[in-house]
């Protein structure tokens, strides 16, 4: 087994505890190095998949990342594997300080320190946000608190990437930034969005979700213009062969 | 989104005429009943199994589970901290001694904790069943149509509301926290105890602050709807006599059984 998949899911289904089903039988692989779009409507399991890569949740089925099988012995290991964003930073940021916050994870891996400085100072420039160690999480605006918490995620090294919504609530200009930041990252990536053109920009494959299941696989560029199916599945076709992110 | 979250509402649905009766009812039968508990002296047993067959009966009469009561009542047990003391320092009959601190607990003091034991316990149970088969927002409405501070009643129906939601997003954060919570192959994770308590600290700090300020928002999305100091609901249904009828008796009953007792 020399290069195992960076994320493979079978036969995954999960319901949460008031009964309600969000996945009923996933299967999935995702190469190392593929950056994957997973669109579908609100309540379609996305974020509900994406917890499941570090365990988080956990249903039935298996999901194993880098060959690592998530289950109870393996949960801490596969949380350095996978970095995990979540859609609202405000769940995110916990520190009194944007340093702090970046420092978490590194500091509980049990890093040295000049590591975790170097880690933490390091994800702040990749999100251009250097020079704000010192400030508060709460003060900050949504574009730069989605930054400093997707520095969180960078500073742990984790060379999966799952990302809730990255480009909801921003500004046009911090959206662009990130976008640009999306594609010169090389971490492996499962991004899920409503932005579709971001995920033209960014991901060469989509995943379409809906009612818990995979309905569509393949690339982004196929996929995106087949209207029909984007409508089938409460998803805006836009004006890609002839609109700005043409 | 759904979180897993450890609170849930005490209200049991269910169709009883104690579930049916009118909740300002219900709140003031339990509170003077409460009263009529708290009158009952040091040993009367027999006036305590009295007092308790009303709060029985309303526990069959709403099909209550019996173990769900019993637990939820299990909040009574603080106030054994506080009437242990007693057992010590009343003096009388000496029936046992504390080995070591040379401590004697008197007959009459183990009589004066137990009465108070046994009075708390039933207070309680009684207020279980209240909250157990009342929803939470008719109790505040109850307060309301019995004329209980305005303020009062505010703070008692906005904790209950946002109860909830400062829960999950306490929930969120431990996710947010967990998820970073990562080992490494050769390193020695987790941090040290110190270190993870102020962790603990800061999260509880910025759950405060979160909360403040949301606060603040909602209280300025009630003004912009005209939110005047005053939650009004849509009227109540006027009180049915049949029901006041009843709680009347069940407290006269209350006082009845002291009455007795002291002749």
């Amino acid at each position: 087994m020399s290069d195992p998949p960076a994320i493979e899911i079978r036969g995954l289904e999960f319901e949460y505890p008031d009964g309600l089903p969000a996945l009923r039988g996933i299967d999935l692989r995702v190469a190392q190095g593929e950056k994957v779009a997973l669109i579908g409507p609100n309540g379609a399991g996305k974020s509900t998949l994406l917890m499941q890569l570090n365990g988080i949740l956990r249903g039935a089925g298996s999901v194993s990342i880098l060959g690592t099988t998530v289950d109870d012995r393996s949960l801490r290991d596969v949380r350095a594997l996978v970095g995990l964003l979540f859609p609202n930073p405000d769940d995110q940021l916990f520190s009194p300080t944007v340093f702090d916050d970046v420092a978490f994870g590194p500091l509980y891996m049990g890093l040295p320190r000049e590591e975790v400085e170097r880690r933490a100072n390091e994800a702040l420039a990749q999100v251009g946000m250097s020079g704000f160690g010192g400030r508060m999480p709460h003060r900050l605006s949504m574009g730069q608190k989605k930054r400093v918490a997707i520095a969180t995620v960078l500073a742990m090294g984790a060379p999966v990437l799952a990302l809730d919504e990255p480009t909801a609530n921003l500004a046009p200009g911090a959206r662009r930034e990130l976008i640009g930041l999306l594609g010169d990252l090389p971490q492996t990536m499962l991004v899920s969005t409503h932005d579709l053109g971001m995920v033209h920009d960014v991901f060469p494959r989509t995943i379409v979700m809906d009612e818990g299941r995979i309905v569509a696989d393949g690339d982004t560029s196929r996929l995106l213009a087949d209207e029909s199916m984007l409508r089938a599945h409460d998803l805006e076709p836009v004006g890609l062969t002839e609109g700005p992110f043409a | 989104m759904a979180i897993a979250f450890p609170f849930s509402e005490r209200y049991q649905a269910g169709s009883s005429p104690v579930h049916r009766a009118d909740p300002r009812v219900k709140l003031a039968v339990t509170v003077a009943y409460v009263f009529a508990i708290a009158f009952t002296a040091v040993g009367a047993w027999a006036v305590l199994a009295l007092l308790a067959l009303p709060v029985l009966a309303a526990i069959a009469l709403a099909r209550l589970p019996a173990a769900l009561v019993l637990r939820r009542s299990l909040l009574a047990l603080p106030f054994v901290l506080a009437a242990v003391p007693l057992a010590f320092t009343k003096p009388g009959d000496t029936v046992f001694e504390l080995p070591l601190l040379g401590w004697t607990a008197s007959r009459e003091g183990i009589e004066a904790t137990t009465t108070i034991l046994a009075k708390s316990w039933l207070s309680v149970l009684a207020a279980v069943v209240l909250t157990t088969a009342t929803p939470a927002t008719d109790l505040v409405r109850a307060l309301q149509g019995l004329h209980v501070p305005k303020l009062l009643t505010a703070v008692v129906f906005f904790t209950y509301r946002y109860l909830f939601t400062i829960g999950e997003e306490a929930g969120r954060l431990v996710r947010g926290r967990d998820s970073r919570s990562a080992r490494l192959a050769g390193y020695r994770s987790g941090g040290s105890i110190p270190w993870r308590a102020r962790v603990v600290g800061h999260m509880v700090g910025s759950l405060f602050l979160r909360s403040f300020e949301r606060s603040e928002r909602v209280y300025a999305a009630m003004q912009a709807r005209g939110y005047d100091g005053e939650l009004r609901f849509l009227s109540e249904h006027p009180l049915r006599r049949r029901e006041v009828a009843a709680g009347v008796l069940i407290v006269l009953y209350g006082l009845a059984v002291q009455a007795a007792a002291r002749v």
